[in-house]
């Protein structure tokens, strides 16, 4: 008999069993706000389907009278913008400083100990220094995202770098490459792929500190919106937001997949 | 053959520790040769080979290229080809050969372009046909098989004419076929470039087939009670007449 292990499905099969779970937690979902609302017609912990939409139809393509705005719109672009900014600042110091880590190990016996304390800090107790130093700006909610995964990335990537094949090194070396060639020709274009990689990684822990910072202190943005509907329990509102942010971050990591793929194809087929 | 040798070891040892790995190392390699090693595993071959490459400093004694005291440092005057992660997995095969000339020629972007590059891709695209790479030009590494790298790999290295090309075990994964068509082209290479090469090597049929000397790296003496304490030099060290007769004249290159 064939084992457990050796079940492959087919593509169309792969598809069809992933969706069979979301399909049963929708409709469990369904069955339960239908029960409470056949209990009580104004409960408000599972909004039904309906509710959720009405919701979704006000927050979305209704311009508030308040701020003359869509809110779901501002909120998103927001949010974006603060998360975009945060990932930015720490990709690009995770590649400066993780390729000099990995390349100089004088750099790594100098640095490495101090990205490490750094590293073991979490974020989210730094915050008010972030608001005393920073204000309650963007600054603040910015350096948070960058400060919480820049170390981890910079560690990772510098692992990357020193684990390459020393025989490399060596080759480039005889082959008349001073240190700044073996850097940038030889180590930067081979740790692209694993920065991408780490970024991928690094997105669920960056959304974190972003609803966490929009949440603390912030007047528009998807986390400060979900805290702020929270007062009146509008779980209407608070799902569809939670389902938004999801799909956008589905979407962040499917972009990056791809970007991956295309611009580094020699990373794909493996050695013969 | 030539007045002063290419390569000299003088009294060369090297030690980690109390543990010594090479002792008593003395060898003078003239222009032209082609030095095959031998010896069984922890004989120290690879760490022979380091040496020479400047990977690691002899803890005693003195190593001397063209007469001059050589520096503990990879240079472009040597040349290696390993066994494995020989070439640059994110270049193309031209761009593999081009990288040491690129590095020689633009210390501050590492690339060339107009005229230069014309020029460089010119001697890049002749060292390609030489090993017979042309028709895998814009291919990348994963996609060559294993004797197709060790050929770009040679091919890389000698680009840049290195004074000795040192070689690491360089066809030890590769099919018996392709193994022999490799000699061939190795041959083929160190008698139009006029190479000095040193070989490392397992298997004792190509060291002599290869060789106009083969170097075979032992323990001259044992002790049971610490074998770490003494370490292997070259044991036996045997010219092939026949073939250094047909080896290429340093003089007239």
């Amino acid at each position: 008999m064939t084992r457990l292990i050796n079940l492959r499905p087919s593509r169309r099969g792969r598809i069809l069993a992933g969706a069979v779970p979301i399909l049963v937690l929708c409709l469990v979902y369904g069955v339960a706000a239908a029960l409470r609302h056949a209990d009580n017609p104004a409960d408000k912990v599972l909004p039904t389907v309906g509710a959720m939409a009405t919701a979704l139809w006000h927050m979305g393509a209704t311009i508030d009278p308040v701020t003359g705005q869509v809110t779901l719109l501002a909120d998103t672009l927001a949010s974006l913008t603060r998360l975009g900014a945060g990932l930015a600042l720490a990709t690009l110091s995770a590649l400066v400083i993780g390729l000099l880590l990995g390349v100089m190990p004088l750099a790594r016996a100098i640095f490495g100990p101090m990205i490490m304390v750094i590293a073991v800090i979490p974020p989210i107790a730094v915050l008010p220094i972030l608001f005393i130093a920073l204000g309650l700006g963007e600054a603040a909610k910015i350096a948070l995202i960058a400060i919480g995964i820049a170390p981890y990335m910079t560690r990772d990537l510098a692992s990357y770098v020193s684990g390459l094949p020393a025989e490399q090194f060596i080759k480039a070396e005889t082959l008349g490459a001073n240190s700044w060639a073996v850097a940038i020709r030889v180590a930067l274009p081979q740790m692209m792929p694993r920065l991408i990689e780490s970024l991928r990684l690094s997105m669920g822990p960056a959304w974190v500190f972003l609803i966490a910072a929009e949440a603390i202190a912030s007047d528009v943005g998807l986390g400060y919106r979900i805290f702020l509907v929270r007062r009146y329990l509008a779980m209407d509102i608070i799902l569809p937001y939670v389902a938004w942010i999801s799909l956008l971050a589905i979407a962040a990591d499917a972009l990056l997949q791809m970007i991956s793929r295309r611009a580094f194809p020699w990373a794909r087929g493996d050695a013969r | 053959m030539t007045d002063a040798p290419l390569l000299e070891l003088r009294n060369v040892w090297v030690e980690y520790g109390d543990k010594v790995v090479l002792e008593r190392v003395n060898l003078a390699i003239p222009e032209g040769a082609f030095i095959s090693v031998v010896g069984p595993s922890g004989a120290g071959k690879s760490t022979f080979l380091r040496l020479i490459l400047g990977q690691e400093a002899p803890s005693r004694g003195k190593i001397l290229l063209d007469g001059a005291p050589m520096r503990a440092e990879c240079g472009p005057d040597r040349g290696v080809v390993f066994q494995r992660y020989s070439v640059f997995p994110h270049l193309t095969v031209i761009g593999n050969v081009l990288f040491g000339l690129e590095c020689a020629a633009a210390p501050i972007l590492g690339r060339l372009f107009g005229a230069r590059r014309r020029t460089a891709l010119a001697e890049a695209d002749a060292m390609l046909d030489a090993v017979g790479l042309s028709h895998a030009r814009d291919q990348y590494p994963a996609q060559l098989s294993g004797g197709m790298q060790q050929r770009l790999a040679l091919a890389q290295a000698l680009v840049k004419h290195p004074r000795v090309l040192l070689l690491d075990e360089p066809f030890g994964a590769l099919d018996p076929g392709i193994r022999v068509d490799m000699h061939d082209l190795v041959t083929r290479l160190w008698r139009e470039h006029g190479l000095t090469v040193v070989m490392v090597t397992h298997d004792i049929a190509e060291a002599f087939k290869l060789g106009t000397r083969v170097l075979a790296f032992d323990k001259r003496r044992h002790d049971p009670h610490a074998p770490h304490r003494y370490g292997a030099t070259a044991t036996y060290d045997v010219p092939l007449l026949r073939k250094a007769a047909a080896a290429p004249d340093a003089k007239s290159a």
